[in-house]
């Protein structure tokens, strides 16, 4: 697979080279460079849906327009989810189901075993745990001196979040931050060494998660997610299904993990990024409510999803094949002129935050909208309690992939209230 | 044109007069009553515009579609008198219309 990759030569400026079918954008040192952004800027205004006919992942549409977006992402009947959701496939002896990856009805059925978790009013019975947990970290911070903010805050508050939730031995909740890496590993990225380890820590996943479901058939009542995974109705015999168990663990990890752990240090990056919007939010701490969605969009955790064609249709002008890919950018999307005013900057004041992709659109949309967004409240307000400036003093390390959008690494100075 | 009362999870009522062409999300939107989110903007693929139809209001709002019908589904709360409000266009047929806001939008 990474042939084509060690082949192509690399060229980080879009406009070098020609407007065709081998532009390819989905490649992840394009990502990790920060470099992307004039790649899709060059899409959607010369060739806003893009056929791109080869690539380290086959060839695949480009869909990089907010609207063209929404009308994938809203038309399931066309754009079908089943057997994958990012753009690199998954191999075939190792799929892993999940309901993410699927069409009703199935999708439907699963979905609503495990979404009253995350619904508002079980929110509001976890948000007291969460602040404890958030203002304990924060408190335990050194100031002066430079730490990781990734490692020191953004990991471990998710961390802790996603063993609440699980209701995970707390003490092993690294294992959990672990195992979401491993499930997102590219190839390249060096978190494994080989796909056989990956396999291996995966199975001990499944293992420790399979113990914990029994232990939970036998004592019912508890509103974590794998009592309610243990006793709903159309995933009680999920051990019978162990690849389809281990499918919605893994998406129920990533999906509470990566993508709330990115944003946490995006906003803080942000923030130094745009020192007059820092101001305006020390001035007034209320802005966190349309801060928080703000800060979703900027980041946009989750780079894109994809789907297949399961009939021919038309898009933005283009044919689109029954059986092709169709690769929709949620981060071009977030930064489509047409659809979002000034798109590249950052403001914590708009009139409509939440009208952005990160979250996508349909019967896809993330179930965990509402807990990222509190977590996200949580944690500004305690930081904001606390600290008179989290400064970045050095350049972010960010993640080899086209599909998590994140980083590893975040230098910073914390400055305590005076 | 037609009279649209608002009702809160807490009681409060608002009573709007709407505009034929608007929709029940738009005019909650415009005027600024809380409680509804409407993240998509009225594509109906986000299910924040999420209203309780008053029940005696219900034949003249009608059904939903089957894309509203597959959003409305996403919400475990989902009573038989859900509806996305930004699916229910503004008529001179709904003056009187009562739409209860649930306590939470997902």
């Amino acid at each position: 697979m990474s042939e084509v990759a060690a082949s192509t030569p690399f060229n980080p400026d879009p406009y070098a080279i020609p407007l065709d079918s081998k532009f390819n954008v989905a490649q992840a040192r394009l990502f990790q460079q920060d470099a992307h952004w004039a790649w899709f800027d060059r899409l959607r205004s010369e060739s806003p849906v893009h056929y791109c006919d080869e690539s380290e992942f086959g060839p695949y549409w480009s869909v990089t327009r907010y609207n063209d977006i929404m009308e994938v992402d809203t038309n399931h009947q066309i754009y079908s989810s089943e057997g994958g959701i990012a753009i690199v496939e998954q191999a075939e002896d190792f799929r892993l189901p999940m309901f993410i990856a699927m069409d009703p009805p199935v999708h439907d059925e699963q979905r609503k075993v495990v979404s009253p978790v995350v619904a508002p009013m079980n929110l509001k019975k976890l948000e007291s745990t969460i602040r404890e947990r958030a203002a304990g970290l924060l408190d335990d911070l050194p100031t002066g001196e430079e730490i990781n903010w990734v490692d020191r805050i953004s990991i471990e508050l998710t961390t802790q979040m996603l063993a609440t939730l699980f209701d995970f031995p707390f003490e092993e909740r690294r294992k959990l931050t672990r195992w979401s890496d491993v499930a997102t590993a590219s190839e390249e990225s060096g978190v494994v060494e080989s796909e056989e380890q990956r396999r291996q820590e995966l199975f001990e996943c499944l293992q420790t998660f399979t113990e914990i479901f029994r232990e939970r058939q036998a004592r019912p009542g508890n509103n974590d997610l794998i009592t309610m995974l243990a006793h709903g109705e159309s995933t009680r015999d999920l051990l019978d299904r162990p690849m389809e168990f281990l499918g919605n663990l893994i998406l129920l990890i990533v999906g509470g993990n990566d993508t709330t752990r990115n944003s946490i240090t995006g906003g803080v990056l942000a923030l130094n990024q745009f020192p007059a919007e820092y101001d305006k939010l020390r001035a007034n701490p209320g802005l966190i409510t349309t801060m928080v969605p703000e800060i979703i969009r900027w980041q946009t955790p989750l780079a894109h999803m994809r789907r297949r064609a399961l009939v021919d249709a038309e898009l933005g002008g283009q044919q689109i094949k029954a059986g092709d890919k169709v690769v929709m950018w949620y981060v071009s999307g977030n930064r489509d002129e047409q659809a979002i005013e000034n798109p590249y900057e950052f403001a914590i004041d708009r009139a409509r935050p939440r009208q952005h992709l990160s979250f996508g659109f349909g019967i896809h949309r993330c179930m965990g909208n509402r807990l990222a967004e509190m977590q996200l409240r949580i944690i500004w307000e305690e930081i904001l309690k606390r600290f008179d400036n989290i400064e970045v003093v050095g350049e972010p390390t960010r993640i080899l992939s086209t599909f998590v959008k994140g980083y590893s690494d975040l230098p910073v100075i914390l400055h305590p209230r005076k | 044109m037609a009279k649209i009362t608002y009702i809160q999870f807490d009681g409060t009522k608002t009573e709007i007069d709407a505009e034929n062409g608007s929709t029940v999300m738009n005019t909650a939107i415009d005027n600024l009553i809380p409680g509804i989110d409407a993240d998509c903007g009225g594509e109906c693929s986000c299910a924040t515009c999420h209203v309780l139809v008053d029940p005696a209001w219900m034949e003249k709002v009608g059904a939903p579609s089957e894309q509203e019908n597959a959003m409305l589904d996403l919400n475990p709360d989902r009573e038989e008198n859900s509806r996305l409000s930004c699916q229910i266009p503004v008529t001179d047929e709904l003056d009187g219309l009562i739409v209860n806001l649930p306590e939470f939008q997902y």
